[in-house]
Parts: structure tokens; C-alpha cells; sequence
């Protein structure tokens, strides 16, 4: 096959193009035409196709994110917000910390080890792009059933490929979570996080300004692995000679990566990058395009030089290819030389593949041949914007009547006990430590809390103390139940869970994990979950800085849950007045903090003991979380706590649980006036919090929560070796800690 | 004047700044030690911190032997000069035979990274005169080629000599079979740490470096002695 010049194309009109094998639209390839004034060559249309992918170009969803800018609440601590590789937060003391979650979902289906550890690789990568060294990682997770056999296949591949990945960049793995729903079979949620702190003045922009400059390319070299991973690409479209279907997968290398990063922040260090985008998705048609896009738009690109593991790599596949751990970097002519000595010193190769232009135009050429004229906005930022059409399900009204609440209850004692070991044993409420066991969180030496803690929390300045947290929280099924209250739900128990330990939450990242934008009942969802969670970050005064939609998770007619996961980022000025979930001295009283209603909708018990899904989820107030939030800062701060655990899946009891076995210790509860043991034990109202208050404190304590009205109720004490609740039960903690820490690795192991 | 200690970077080392911060904690100065540089700084002593160096893809430790660094630090070490390896650094010191042995995937196949109890078999060595002989300690061990092997004739020297410096109590996972559960990955004899006849080398699997502080890590301080013994031999030598 010839090579498809700008030339040919503009003398060929009527040559076919397999715009649809790309998974273009037919308009989509009219207005490419359209903004060509001509057709576009093969390496153009390539370039459209990938980054006019719903992946790339947010195109189904971006007129509902708009919502999380317009009604982003005024926040001081915003210094680079949505539309950058990672939105950037103000933390004090002239530290700078990013953060960003993102999804693999597809290809961790596909090929669960490489599909999960370049999730990884790739948000660390958005991390670094910003200037940041990344400090710590965490990864929500979602499987299908424990028990079904292909959870056995899924899970641990995820689980080795994101140890296997981060491990080896010496990223400590400080939080996530793991569910696991029947909705979630065929279509895993692999979801990745990662935190990176630089000081004020090293941030660094994903845009190409200065004509002159060079862009150089640099980390791995460029081979067939991931073509069109964000689109839906059939390879051999370009040309039927070359081996057939390239995987659309791509192969990480962390050893590659480690050099990248430790190379990068050199560089950084030494003022040698002008502008700076990792290759992702779309590869290197993303990063020259958005880089030209963002910056004064002209650039020349010479893809002859661009390094390759297999010479006969055509310019299309090189300009779609996702081989990952790669970088490129716009740099001043007189720094080039010192650019590339220290990849050489790295042993990371580096090429000057081409320089940024005067003009608007961004040209690509092949051995001096010209085969990309195109205006970078318009493929990078100019995408398609579809205004899908959405409906309310009709089966939402039936779901939401059949209430939780008449679901039979535990009538005795021995029933209730009973209950309480099948949820502490059961594979959403038992310990993940056999998972969590297979990361790293002690590398870098600053890990303050990790997993099975609330939040991850890293210490940030060795001399100041100033630290970091970081939460990630999503229920599928609160939001099956109702979209709007379930991602706010996920919103406030992320922002609860951050305050628990101390720390001031600051700003959000959200992944959008839904089904089939074509299907109005997913389009719904997904609407009333983002209007949901835009509103109630503006209420609790948290902005979204970025983040990541992923959709299409389902299989079939049946999607996933509509499953918002959202990061909430908090400050601690000080990391030794943090707050644990041990319960780990005798004698401590222990506190309810909150209302307890009776909620049942869409909890853990309604699962694990009447595999029930229905009714309402738990109400949201924004204001009471807000209040809860302050309350647990100020107590931590003046040590009038000492340890904290957040309300949310499963209860009291599975707080009470998991605070009392982490620490060692046993607690003995009494019910409190107005409530009966099954609702103070399994409802799931949210805004709640239990606490060990040392009895020096308690009366300071108390007056702190009744002056600011927050209902504290005294339920208990920490006391011997057993989970007793009076007049109804008791549980030695040997027993509980069986239960809870054999129950995955019965599954999984 | 303070001891000097270096802590070597090879590509794909992790737990270098780690190290130094625990040489610091300790009290002395950490010197940062370049894979292509052969100068070692005039450092007093050597520490091969952890990580997946060249990326472990041939096998761990097996191409950072060959280093420039290493031929320097061979040598030294052969004159008697402390180098303690720990985790990645252990699995260069065997493939250097300073250290007998090798390191093979943990038994279960798995990526581990737990608190671990321990016990100093042997206090007398350049690195752990700071413990007691039979003192229990509590540390980070994370890896997943940390099965420690050696010929029988191997191991029984090693008893019989007082080379083995700490061993694993327990820590077997859920999961696997009781005789499997005696170590946290199938090592013989339950070994975490050997020394050489001179002990002078130390190699371990745990990583002391991430317990010096009480704040971080497991919230225990139990990995500061390697680090003071050390100090207490530079400065009384």
C-alpha cells in the first residue's frame, strides 16, 4: 500500500476510507471532511478516530461535566483545575499535591494481570506529567460474585498485575476497596488512583508554546501493542499483509517506568521543560495534538525518528499505538542537550521527533513526505458533543417500592448473633488483607495509615509533619437505587472517611464507571448521578479537579450498577495527631456520633442475609456530614479521641468489628433509649461515626459535640475480649477474627 | 567525626531514600552510591537497599552483580568492610557469593507485605550488636522472590557456624498447609538473614529501614538497631 499523503488525499476525494471500522460516525467522518476542507489522509483519520473515541473525546458525557466547573464551589486551594492531566490542590506550607482517579476496566476484563498494572502505569504517568513525584497509589476495585469461578480468573491477575506494577515503581498502596456484586461479571471495575506532591512553583502544563522549541519523545520505544485501545480498531483496516489483530491491550514494563519517573523529576528539577503530556490512550496522535491544541497550535512532527520495537510499523499504527511508559517533553533548544544526558544517564531513550512551529497547523511528516495537516483543536478539543437522550427507567418506581424495611428481622438473640457473623464473614464486609497483603505500603518511608484504615495517609514534609489523605468510596447498589443520592452518598461517606482520621477534605476526583451511554435508562443514571454529585460538592465546598468516565461496562442488555467512585484529598497539618481505627485501650467509652434511622435500602445486611436490592438508599444532609467532619478534625486535633471509624456498609456492627480487631481489644455496647439492637447495629444512615473517647475527655467532648448540635449517644466502653452487645449477645474475638480473615482467602487462595 | 554510610542506587532500587533517611535516624550520614560509579565516597559502610533492581527480569539481583559499583564493593567487602543487603540487596549479595544461597519465588506465588516477627539468632555481627541473641523483633517484610535456599551441606554450615542471623516466626498465610505456614514464604530453616564467616555481610529479607520511626510504617522501631550497631562499630573501630 502507498503512502496517503496530504497530497493524495486532496487528489484522491473519492478514495474509501474505513471511517467506520474506526468506529466513526458517518457525520463525525462528513465533519472531519468538513474541516478539512478535503479527506483526510489514513494517519489523519486515524488520529480523528482515536481521539474522537468516547474515551478520549468525553463526547456522550461531557455535557453533563460541565456541571462539576459551573457549579464548582469557590475554593482558595485550587490551583489548576479540570482539562489538565490531573487537577492540582493548595495544601500549605507551599507544597502542591495532585491527584487523579482513573479506570481499565475493559482491558482488565480482557487480560486481568496487563490490563490492571497499566492502569497503573498510566495514572502515575498523568501524576508525573504535572510536575509531581507521585507519593502514594490506591485502587477501588469491583469483581463479580466471590464464589464464581471466573472472579478466580479476574481477581487475581488484577490484583498480582497492580501489586506486580506498583510494587516495582516503589509506589506505596495506601487505600482503594474491593466489592464484589454479581452486576460487575463480565465487566470488572479496575480503577486506579494516585497522589503526587511537588512545591507551588513546579507545576508543570500539557501545552507546546514557542516556536523553536523541540519536542522530544522519550521512554520506551513504540511497538504494535495497544492500537486503538480506546477505539474499536481492527488492525489489519491498513493493511491486510501484516499479521493479523495486534492486541489491543497493552504490555507494561515497570522497571521502564521507574527510570521514566526518577528521569522526569530530573529533569524537572533542572528547569529543562518548557511543556510536558504523558502517551496514553490515543498515544502519540493525543500528546502532539493536545499539546499543540493547549499551546500557540503549530507543530512539526518528523515520525520517521520516532524509535520502534518492529520496524514495519506503519505511521498510522505508530500514531495510534498505546505502548505505554512514554513520555514527551517541549524543550528550549539550548536545554536539549542537557535533556537528553540525563535520559542517557537513566538509560531512558530520548528523540528529537520534531519542533514547535509558527502557524496554527499541526503537520506530520514521513521521510519528508507530508501525511497529517490538520488544526489541533479540532481534534483534540474539538470533538463531537452528543446530546444523548435520557429517560427514567420504568422499572425505577418498582425498585424503589419494594423497601428493604420489610424484610424479616432477626427475631432472637441467637438470630442476631447469627446475622452478625454471616455479615462480618461475608466476602464485601471481610478482611481484604490477603488482596491488600500483595502491595507495597511501606515503600518511601512515610506511610502514616494504609488499608484497612479509613483513608491512605503519607506524610508529606519530614520536618513539618505535614501530611495527606486520601479516601475512595462508591456504592453501586445505593446508586442502582436512586443515582442523584447514591453519588452523593459516595461523595459524603469519601469526605467522612478522610475526616475520621484527621484530615481536612479539600477537593474530589471522580470515576464515572456506567453502561451503554446508548441505552437512555444508563444515559439517566448517569446524568442524575453527575447533577448529584456536582451539587453536593458545591454544598460541602469540595471541588472535582478532574477525573475519568468510563462507559459501556456491560454485557449485553445488562449493565453494570451505575457505579460513581469518588476520591476525596485531605490535608493534616500535623500526622501525629492522626486518628486510627484501633480500638486499643480498655477503659475508652465508646461514641455514636449521628442520627440512626431505620435504613435498609441497598445495605450490606439486605444482601448478605436476604440477597435483596430495593427501596431507598440511605437520606443525604450535606450539612450534618460537614458538621461531622469539623468534629472529628477538632477532636483529633485536641486529642480528645483516640480512635474513629466512619459508618457506612454493614453498620455499626462491622465498624465496631473491624476497630475492635485491628486494636486487639473487645467492646461491650448497650442499646440506647429509642433504639432496638437490629436497627442501632444494621442500619446504614449515613453522617455517622463511632468514636473512643479516653474518660479524661469525655466531659470536654461532650460539650464540643452539644455545642455545635451533633448527637452524640454513649453506646459503650472498650473492654475484654469479646463483642458483646448487652442483653442480646456476645462474640469472642477469636471467633470474629476467624470469620473475618478467612473468609477471602477461603474464596480466592 | 560521624560514620558515613553509603546506599547504592541501581536502576529500579526502591527503598533508597528510605535507607538514607534510616542512616540519618540513626545518626550518622548517608552517602548516595551511583551503579555506574566505581568511587565508593570513602563511605565506612555499605547498605543494598531494596527494590526490583534492572527490574528482576532475568532473576533478582543477577545483573546489578556486575555493576561498577559492585566490583568496588566486592572488594571492599572482601577487606572487611560492613555491607549490609537487604531484600533486593540480599538477592545481590548471593549472586555476588559473598552470601551463600540463593532466593527463589515465595511459595504461594504471591507479592507479600505484612508486619513479621522475627527472631536475632545471632547478635554478634557488624549489623545487629545492637540486639540481643534470641530477642523477638517485629518488621516490614514485602517481596516475592524470598524463599532463601541452600544445599543441606549449606544450611548445616550455617547453623553450625552462627551464620544465621534472624529467622521468621511464623507468618504462613491463610490458606496453605500448616508445614507451609512456618515462614511467610517457604525459606529453609525459616533463614531471614545470614552473615558471612567474618560477619562483616549481612543479608535480609525484612526491611529494617522501614521501621525507625514511630510515626511511619508499622508504628514500631524494632529495624533502628541494624542501623545503630553499625554506627557503634564505626565509631569504636
Amino acid at each position: 500500500m502507498s503512502l496517503d499523503t496530504v497530497k493524495h488525499a486532496a487528489e484522491t476525494p473519492d478514495a474509501a476510507q474505513p471511517w467506520a471500522e474506526l468506529g466513526l460516525k458517518q457525520d463525525e467522518y462528513e465533519r472531519i471532511r468538513e474541516i478539512l476542507d478535503r479527506r483526510p489522509t489514513g494517519a489523519e483519520l486515524a488520529m480523528y478516530s482515536v481521539m474522537w473515541s468516547e474515551h478520549c473525546s468525553y463526547k456522550s458525557s461531557k455535557v453533563h461535566l460541565k456541571q462539576f466547573s459551573e457549579k464548582a464551589p469557590k475554593s482558595e486551594a485550587m490551583l489548576v483545575g479540570i482539562g489538565e492531566n490531573a487537577g492540582v490542590v493548595d495544601v500549605g506550607q507551599g507544597y502542591a499535591v495532585t491527584f487523579k482517579v482513573e479506570s481499565h476496566n475493559h482491558p482488565s476484563y480482557i487480560e486481568p494481570y496487563q490490563g490492571a498494572a497499566t492502569g497503573v502505569g498510566g495514572i502515575v504517568r498523568d501524576i508525573l506529567a504535572m510536575g509531581a513525584r507521585p507519593v502514594a497509589v490506591v485502587d477501588p476495585l469491583r469483581f463479580g460474585a466471590a464464589d464464581h469461578p471466573d472472579t478466580k480468573r479476574v481477581l487475581p491477575g488484577v490484583v498480582a498485575g497492580i501489586g506486580g506494577y506498583g510494587n516495582c515503581l516503589g509506589l506505596p498502596n495506601i487505600g482503594g476497596e474491593v466489592v464484589f456484586d454479581p452486576c460487575y461479571q463480565g465487566n470488572p471495575l479496575v480503577n486506579a488512583g494516585c497522589i503526587g506532591v511537588m512545591k507551588h512553583e513546579d507545576i508543570h502544563l500539557a501545552k507546546a508554546s514557542g516556536p523553536g522549541n523541540k519536542v522530544i519523545l522519550y521512554g520506551a520505544r513504540t511497538g504494535g501493542d495497544g492500537i486503538g485501545g480506546v477505539s474499536v480498531l481492527a488492525s489489519e483496516t491498513f493493511d491486510d499483509s501484516k499479521p493479523a489483530k495486534r492486541p489491543a491491550v497493552q504490555v507494561g514494563d515497570p522497571f521502564q517506568e521507574k527510570l521514566l519517573i526518577e528521569c522526569t523529576l530530573e529533569v524537572f528539577r533542572e528547569d529543562l521543560v518548557a511543556g510536558i503530556q504523558d502517551l496514553g490512550g490515543a498515544g502519540l496522535s493525543c500528546a502532539t495534538s493536545e499539546l499543540a491544541s493547549a499551546g500557540s497550535g503549530g507543530m512539526r512532527i518528523e515520525l520517521d525518528t520516532v524509535p520502534l520495537r518492529d520496524a514495519s510499523l506503519s505511521p498510522e499504527e505508530i500514531l495510534m499505538s498505546e505502548s505505554q511508559e512514554r513520555m514527551c517533553a517541549i524543550v528550549e533548544p539550548g536545554k536539549v542537550d542537557r535533556f537528553l544526558e540525563i535520559c542517557e544517564k537513566w538509560d531512558v531513550i530520548a528523540t528529537v521527533i520534531g519542533e514547535v512551529t509558527e502557524g496554527e497547523r499541526l503537520e506530520i511528516f514521513w521521510h519528508g513526505e507530508q501525511i497529517v495537516d490538520v488544526p489541533p483543536r479540532s481534534v483534540a478539543h474539538e470533538g463531537p458533543t452528543y446530546h444523548r437522550p435520557y429517560a427514567r427507567p420504568d422499572w425505577q418506581d418498582t425498585l424503589q417500592a419494594d423497601d428493604a424495611g420489610r424484610l424479616p428481622r432477626p427475631q432472637t438473640p441467637e438470630e442476631l448473633r447469627e446475622q452478625v457473623l454471616r455479615l462480618v464473614g461475608s466476602p464485601n464486609q471481610a478482611s481484604k488483607a490477603w488482596i491488600t497483603d500483595q502491595y507495597d505500603r511501606f515503600v518511601q518511608g512515610n506511610t502514616v495509615l494504609a488499608q484497612p484504615e479509613d483513608a491512605g495517609m503519607v506524610r508529606i514534609d519530614e520536618e513539618s509533619n505535614l501530611g495527606v489523605a486520601i479516601a475512595t468510596d462508591g456504592n453501586g447498589r445505593y446508586a442502582k437505587l436512586d443515582p442523584y443520592t447514591g453519588a452523593q452518598l459516595a461523595l459524603a461517606e469519601a469526605y467522612r472517611n478522610v475526616a475520621a482520621t484527621g484530615a481536612k477534605p479539600l477537593a474530589v476526583s471522580d470515576c464515572l464507571n456506567f453502561g451503554s451511554p446508548e441505552d437512555p435508562a444508563v444515559m439517566w443514571q448517569f446524568a442524575e448521578a453527575t447533577r448529584g454529585l456536582a451539587d453536593a460538592c458545591r454544598q460541602l465546598g469540595t471541588p472535582v479537579t478532574g477525573g475519568n468516565v468510563s462507559l459501556y461496562n456491560q454485557t449485553g442488555e445488562t449493565a453494570i450498577h451505575p457505579t460513581p467512585v469518588v476520591a476525596v484529598l485531605g490535608v493534616i497539618d500535623d500526622v501525629t495527631r492522626r486518628t486510627p481505627i484501633a480500638f486499643a485501650a480498655e477503659g475508652q467509652l465508646l461514641y455514636l456520633l449521628g442520627d440512626t434511622r431505620e435504613e435498609f435500602g441497598g445495605s450490606a445486611w439486605s444482601q448478605v442475609v436476604h440477597d435483596h436490592l430495593g427501596g431507598l438508599p440511605p437520606a443525604v444532609d450535606l450539612d450534618r456530614e460537614r458538621l461531622l467532619g469539623e468534629i472529628l478534625i477538632s477532636a483529633s486535633r485536641d486529642g480528645m479521641i483516640d480512635a474513629a471509624h466512619d459508618l457506612s456498609d454493614g453498620g455499626l456492627i462491622q465498624a465496631v468489628v473491624e476497630s475492635c480487631l485491628r486494636g486487639g481489644t473487645g467492646a461491650r455496647l448497650i442499646v440506647p433509649d429509642g433504639l432496638d439492637a437490629f436497627t442501632l447495629l444494621f442500619s446504614e444512615s449515613a453522617g455517622r461515626a463511632v468514636v473512643a473517647v479516653p474518660r479524661s475527655e469525655e466531659v470536654r467532648f461532650n460539650d464540643m459535640c452539644g455545642a455545635r448540635g451533633l448527637p452524640a449517644t454513649r453506646i459503650g466502653v472498650v473492654d475484654g475480649d469479646a463483642v458483646e452487645v448487652q442483653g442480646e449477645f456476645s462474640i469472642p474475638l477469636t471467633e470474629l477474627r476467624s470469620v473475618y480473615e478467612d473468609a477471602i482467602p477461603a474464596l480466592l487462595a | 567525626m560521624t560514620a558515613r554510610v553509603g546506599v547504592v542506587t541501581f536502576p529500579g532500587t526502591l527503598d533508597d531514600r528510605d535507607t538514607q533517611r534510616a542512616v540519618r535516624v540513626a545518626g550518622m550520614e548517608a552517602v548516595p552510591l551511583w551503579h555506574r560509579d566505581k568511587d565508593l565516597k570513602q563511605v565506612d559502610a555499605v547498605v543494598l537497599p531494596g527494590g526490583f533492581s534492572y527490574g528482576d527480569y532475568l532473576r533478582a539481583g543477577a545483573i546489578s552483580r556486575f555493576s561498577p559499583v559492585m566490583e568496588s564493593i566486592i572488594e571492599q567487602a572482601k577487606a572487611g568492610m560492613p555491607v549490609l543487603g537487604i531484600c533486593n540487596g540480599f538477592q545481590v549479595l548471593t549472586e555476588t557469593h559473598l552470601l551463600p544461597g540463593a532466593m527463589l519465588r515465595n511459595n504461594h506465588l504471591h507479592f507479600i507485605c505484612r508486619d513479621q516477627k522475627l527472631r536475632v539468632e545471632n547478635a554478634d555481627t557488624a549489623w545487629t550488636s545492637s540486639y540481643e541473641s534470641g530477642q523477638e523483633i517485629s518488621i516490614p517484610l514485602k517481596n516475592i522472590d524470598g524463599r532463601y535456599v541452600a544445599e543441606e551441606r549449606v544450611l548445616d554450615e550455617l547453623e553450625a557456624e552462627g551464620r544465621v542471623v534472624v529467622r521468621y516466626i511464623g507468618g504462613g498465610l491463610g490458606g496453605y498447609p500448616l508445614e507451609e505456614r512456618r515462614n511467610p514464604n517457604g525459606s529453609l530453616r525459616d533463614i531471614a538473614g545470614i552473615t558471612n564467616a567474618a560477619g562483616n555481610v549481612v543479608g535480609l529479607m525484612p526491611h529494617p529501614e522501614h521501621a525507625v520511626e514511630p510515626l511511619v510504617g508499622t508504628g514500631r522501631t524494632d529495624g533502628l538497631g541494624f542501623f545503630t550497631s553499625i554506627l557503634k562499630k564505626l565509631v569504636t573501630a
